[in-house]
């Protein structure tokens, strides 16, 4: 495998554009740095969701539930005890994780729309019950000013921190996709039935699945906490779920990296075309249309197709 | 102090009243959804849009016509606007797709919330907008030692008529019949002989005709405003479940459910009360993942 790796043509671009990201800091506006640390985020987000949308073939539609829950878990930690602060930067992802096994559990039982119909239910209660405890969670008022250790002091180091561990979640997520347990998983996505019949335990993967991705959407939200250095009930608020959904679907979800490029283009159209007009959704709504009637596959999903060596087209029989 | 505080049977049955009208309004609204769920199979997320503008399009109408028939012609004229428009999207859009990948439909809802959401926007701003019940509806009428608001005894019979007039639709007409075939095998309806593509459009156009009717009647008893949308959508998608998918008399269920849980529960902890008909949904779904009653799912 690794040697696969080390010999794809997507390798060294990879490279390029990481070195390229990590000089940008100095040369580029606050602002740019800022937008691309929000990119970054979203993105590892995104791909987390879709380990388990396009990979596993579940309607995980609550998944922001998990990025809201590790956000506020290093928050309280953060602010609400005195325990040395990296404690609360692993407990983030690991509470998130819990939370998702439990959720988990329950919703592994159904499949299709009555899975993701279950997940929301639950996902939503925890929603109101973080919305309305006000003397625990803030309220819809949220906390903002969350103390920071001093190696994330400025703007620039969190920029340089956030890189640093998306770039390794996503050679973890990529290394996972590329293990046995991964080719199970897509095995799943494309025919349940024949994968309990040749002895995959189907439920217990998907809840591994589960586990993982719902891990890595706990670091996206102690990324956010770094970044923002604030939480609000919003983060676990369903239409970012449909956000990070359509994130997926657009970038194109059945391939790796599709789910990054669907992020960086919603927030980039978001900032961009939002400083020009309040009317960006209305825009993104009619790009959104434009590219499910030209792009089905999603963007990356074309790209691929397009650049992928094509077979020779054998004429149809009969239809010379 | 026990573990409910000192309710007297006025307020609880205020209370239940109060419940059962907000329940109409989304059971009026579940309704159309869970019927283009069921034949059309698409999780129509722009549904809340759609009763969204049925409120503003009252307001607008209700306002331009103006007097005490002002009211009565917009709860006409309002739902069958957002009936045009929702036929407008299905006809040049929609129908394009239907046989794609199912999640490429819920884009394209998605797409057209967002269009619709800020179209909304360029026309009636951001401001919060109010439309005044007629003067019949208004006031209050004293019941039981308790005094109800006409205008949600009037939800609650409306509610009920749409409820009769859904059951005769489907169980009595000849287009009700067909798309409740449909929504079990499509396919055996046209191999019948039916055009499935207009029955898909007339279902469409009936369910978001129903949207836009939940609109027109919230409208006297809210601030119309954006964002309205997506708190409908949520609720909606959320307590469909509880009476099964695409089933009619399952959006009545659920709405009751949703409702009444979310009215006592300001009752008992007023701050916890939007926690009520999750839990509730939640504890259902538990027990009974496919809902109280039958889905065509």
């Amino acid at each position: 495998m690794i040697q696969r790796i080390l010999y794809s043509k997507w390798l060294g671009l990879t490279i390029a554009l990481f070195i390229l990201l990590l000089l940008l800091p100095p040369l580029v506006p606050r602002f740019f740095v800022y937008i691309l640390g929000l990119i970054y985020v979203t993105s590892l987000l995104a791909m987390s969701l879709n380990l388990l949308v396009g990979h596993g073939g579940m309607f995980q539609f609550h998944h922001a539930v998990f990025y809201g829950v590790g956000a506020y878990t290093v928050t309280l930690m953060l602010t609400k005890t005195s325990w040395p602060m990296w404690i609360g930067f692993i407990a983030g992802p690991i509470i998130a994780s819990i939370v998702g096994l439990f959720i988990g559990w329950f919703c592994v039982r159904l499949t299709h729309l009555y899975f993701g119909m279950l997940q929301i239910s639950l996902g939503s209660l925890i929603w109101a019950i973080v919305f309305r405890w006000y003397k625990f969670t803030g309220g819809d008022d949220g906390i903002h000013g969350i103390p920071m250790p001093p190696f994330l002091a400025s703007l620039n180091q969190s920029y340089y921190f956030i890189l640093i561990i998306l770039v390794i979640s996503l050679i973890l997520l990529y290394l996972i996709l590329e293990s046995p347990f991964g080719s199970a998983l897509q095995a799943m996505r494309d025919n349940p039935q024949r994968c309990e019949a040749v002895g995959i335990n189907v439920r217990r993967h998907q809840l591994l699945a589960i586990l993982i991705a719902t891990f890595f959407a706990g670091v996206a939200g102690v990324l956010f906490v770094v970044l923002e250095r604030s939480v609000f009930p919003d983060l676990l608020f369903w239409v970012l779920s449909l956000e990070i959904f359509i994130m997926c679907l657009l970038g194109g979800w059945f391939t790796f990296a599709g789910p990054i490029l669907g992020a960086a283009l919603t927030v980039a159209l978001r900032t961009f075309i939002g400083k020009y007009t309040e009317y960006w959704t209305l825009i993104l709504g009619v790009i959104l249309i434009l590219l499910i009637f030209f792009l089905p596959e999603g963007v990356m999903g074309y790209f691929v197709k397009v650049l992928k060596p094509q077979a020779k087209k054998v004429p149809a029989r009969g239809n010379p | 102090m026990g573990f409910l505080p000192n309710i007297g049977p006025a307020e609880l049955l205020f209370q239940l009243l109060v419940g059962l009208s907000r329940a109409m309004i989304l059971f009026i609204v579940c309704a159309g959804l869970s019927f283009v769920l069921g034949v059309l199979r698409v999780p129509n997320i722009a549904h809340g849009s759609l009763y969204m503008i049925g409120a503003f399009a009252t307001f607008s109408l209700s306002k331009a016509i103006g007097g005490p028939t002002g009211f009565w012609l917009a709860l006409l004229l309002a739902p069958l606007g957002v009936a045009l428009i929702s036929l407008i999207a299905e006809r040049a859009l929609f129908r394009h797709l239907y046989q794609r990948e199912h999640l490429m439909l819920l884009l394209f809802t998605f797409a057209l919330a967002l269009i619709l959401g800020d179209l909304v926007k360029i026309f009636w701003g951001a401001e919060y907008r109010s439309v005044p019940a007629p003067e019949v509806l208004k006031g209050s009428i004293s019941l039981l030692g308790a005094s109800f608001p006409r205008y949600n005894l009037f939800l609650i019979f409306i509610g009920l008529l749409v409820a009769f007039a859904l059951w005769f639709f489907v169980t009595r007409t000849r287009i009700g019949k067909i798309s409740r075939a449909a929504a079990v095998d499509r396919d055996m309806v046209g191999l019948l002989g039916i055009n499935v593509s207009w029955v898909f459009a007339a279902a469409f156009v009936i369910g978001c005709f129903l949207a836009g009717l939940g609109g027109a009647l919230v409208a006297p008893t809210v601030s119309i405003t954006l964002g309205m949308d997506q708190t409908l959508t949520f609720e909606a998608f959320l307590l469909l479940p509880l009476g099964g998918l695409g089933n009619m008399w399952g959006a009545l269920v659920g709405s009751i459910i949703f409702g009444v849980t979310q009215a006592l529960g300001v009752l008992v902890v007023p701050q916890f009360a939007i926690v009520f008909p999750y839990a509730a949904v939640v504890i259902v779904l538990l027990l009974r993942p496919k809902g109280l009653l039958k889905s065509v799912w």
